[in-house]
């Protein structure tokens, strides 16, 4: 039987307090970004100029088909040769950003491209602009169509942010390993980091799914079915 | 029968004959009359000992080497060796000599014997010229990459400045990666990594900037080996007089070899 320890771990409360914290500021400003970021690729290629919809189709392609270290190995340790050098605080939102963004944009595209087409065409013929048509008759019921998805690939991006310690910035599964390698108590500190990881998770899915009630179910006239 | 069968039926008749310590002593007489002397490097520990590009062994313990054998006027056969098996080929006399970044231990010096030091072997902070770090107060405010978990990370979590920003990464090839792409302003890590390093990426300006931990190189020799043990501690204290030590330190590592213990 293995003699398990958690009082080593536990004792670094603060830094896995600290470790926490980063992760989940890490997801929600990248959720704020990425969700943005992929209704907008999802318009450009439901409705965009055609150049922009091909642009728009290669970001997609490139990023679902290449595995998230990469790109993160990209921003941080390959951008540098052209000049750019972040943080590992900005080069991890900034990948979590583009990774989120190309599956919302595909998630949200769904969303759009089930809207019923008289749905459309009676906005338009009560005289409403195409901003208004898309932002206020066709977007908020796409999305809630595709919230459960979106928020499950929000939820797969911030366990994703485990990998953003590999270039240091000092979030949960980076403090983890520092605390594993101070005190070679690796399966506890595992066990409790995977602890939170599941209490962050389950969190974020609640919070989510509440504000999508709020903003998506109850003010567009649209329930769901 | 030649002389060389001559002495190798004496050796291995003296090898059952008399008791192990008294049995040595035969090395360096053995060296001086074939006029060769055997020596373990390492290939796989850059800047110490790797092969380069002809094919070649190179790297500081090769040029220790080398040293030697042209101090003790006799040719130089090397024997590549790795960290598990340079021991045992001194033990079973497949070399005279092992210079192999050994380090010197106890547990080590129950089995065979030491000579003084020849190198140094460290951990230390490295950044560009331009950045200016006399010791490790100065990282106050600066970045710097180190291998988590490794010995430069404890010193370095010890000793640094609170405000001293310390990132660390999983392992070797991630902290120089973050160091050669700019994204710190320093590293901390082995003398080998970083000469290897500086080497492959002279562009970077980096230099050695201040000591974290010191634990130099020895040369092993076979245990009651004391006549080979004498005159190549002769031959180390005349090349440190002579600066030797210290050029091949500044060729291979960066800095001089400094204080080198006997």
């Amino acid at each position: 039987m293995v003699a398990l320890d958690f009082t080593a771990v536990l004792q670094q409360w603060p830094l896995l307090l600290r470790g926490a914290a980063l992760t989940l500021a890490l997801t929600a400003v990248s959720t704020l970004l990425g969700v943005g970021l992929g209704v907008a690729c999802a318009w450009a290629r439901h409705a965009g100029p055609l150049g922009l919809r091909s642009a728009v189709a290669l970001y997609v392609e490139f990023i679902r088909n290449t595995p998230f270290i990469v790109q993160l190995f990209f921003i941080f340790f390959g951008l540098p040769s052209l000049g750019v050098k972040l943080t590992p605080e900005i080069a991890s939102v900034l990948a979590m950003v583009l990774n989120l963004g190309a599956y919302a944009a595909e998630i949200a595209r769904g969303g759009l491209e089930a809207t019923p087409r008289g749905q459309v065409e009676a906005a338009r013929s009560l005289a409403l602009s195409e901003r208004q048509v898309f932002f206020r008759v066709v977007l908020p019921p796409a999305l809630a169509r595709v919230w459960p998805a979106l928020v499950s690939q929000i939820v797969i991006v911030m366990l994703g942010s485990a990998v953003c310690g590999q270039i240091a910035a000092q979030e949960l599964s980076y403090t983890a390993n520092l605390i594993q390698s101070r005190n070679f108590r690796s399966f506890e500190s595992f066990i409790v980091v995977a602890g939170i990881y599941l209490a962050l998770s389950v969190l974020v899915r609640d919070v989510l799914r509440r504000l999508g009630v709020r903003w998506l179910f109850g003010g567009a006239g649209h329930r769901g079915r | 029968m030649n002389r060389r069968q001559l002495i190798a039926t004496a050796l291995c008749a003296s090898a059952f004959a008399v008791p192990l310590a008294a049995q040595a002593q035969h090395a360096l007489d053995e060296i001086v009359a074939k006029k060769q002397i055997t020596i373990a490097i390492p290939t796989d520990f850059p800047p110490y000992g790797m092969v380069g590009i002809d094919m070649k062994p190179q790297g500081l313990d090769v040029d220790m080497a080398r040293l030697i054998a042209d101090k003790l006027g006799v040719k130089l056969e090397l024997v590549p060796v790795s960290s598990a098996n340079r021991i045992p080929y001194l033990q079973t006399r497949k070399a005279d000599l092992v210079i192999s970044t050994l380090g010197k231990n106890p547990e080590r010096e129950k089995v065979i014997d030491f000579t003084a030091a020849y190198s140094p072997f460290f951990q230390a902070v490295f950044a560009p010229k331009s950045v200016a770090l006399k010791g490790v107060g100065d990282l106050a405010g600066k970045t710097v990459a180190v291998t988590r978990g490794a010995i430069e990370d404890m010193e370095l979590t010890k000793l640094a400045p609170p405000n001293a920003d310390i990132k660390r990464f999983e392992d070797n090839n991630a902290t120089v990666a973050a160091f050669v792409s700019g994204q710190v302003q320093a590293i901390a890590t082995g003398a080998s990594v970083a000469g290897n390093m500086m080497m492959r990426n002279p562009q970077l300006g980096a230099e050695y900037k201040f000591l974290l931990k010191d634990s130099p190189n020895f040369i092993g020799v076979a245990k009651g080996e004391d006549k080979l043990r004498t005159k190549v501690n002769e031959i180390i204290a005349a090349a440190k007089t002579a600066g030797d030590l210290d050029k091949l330190a500044v060729k291979w590592l960066g800095r001089p070899a400094g204080q080198l213990p006997n």
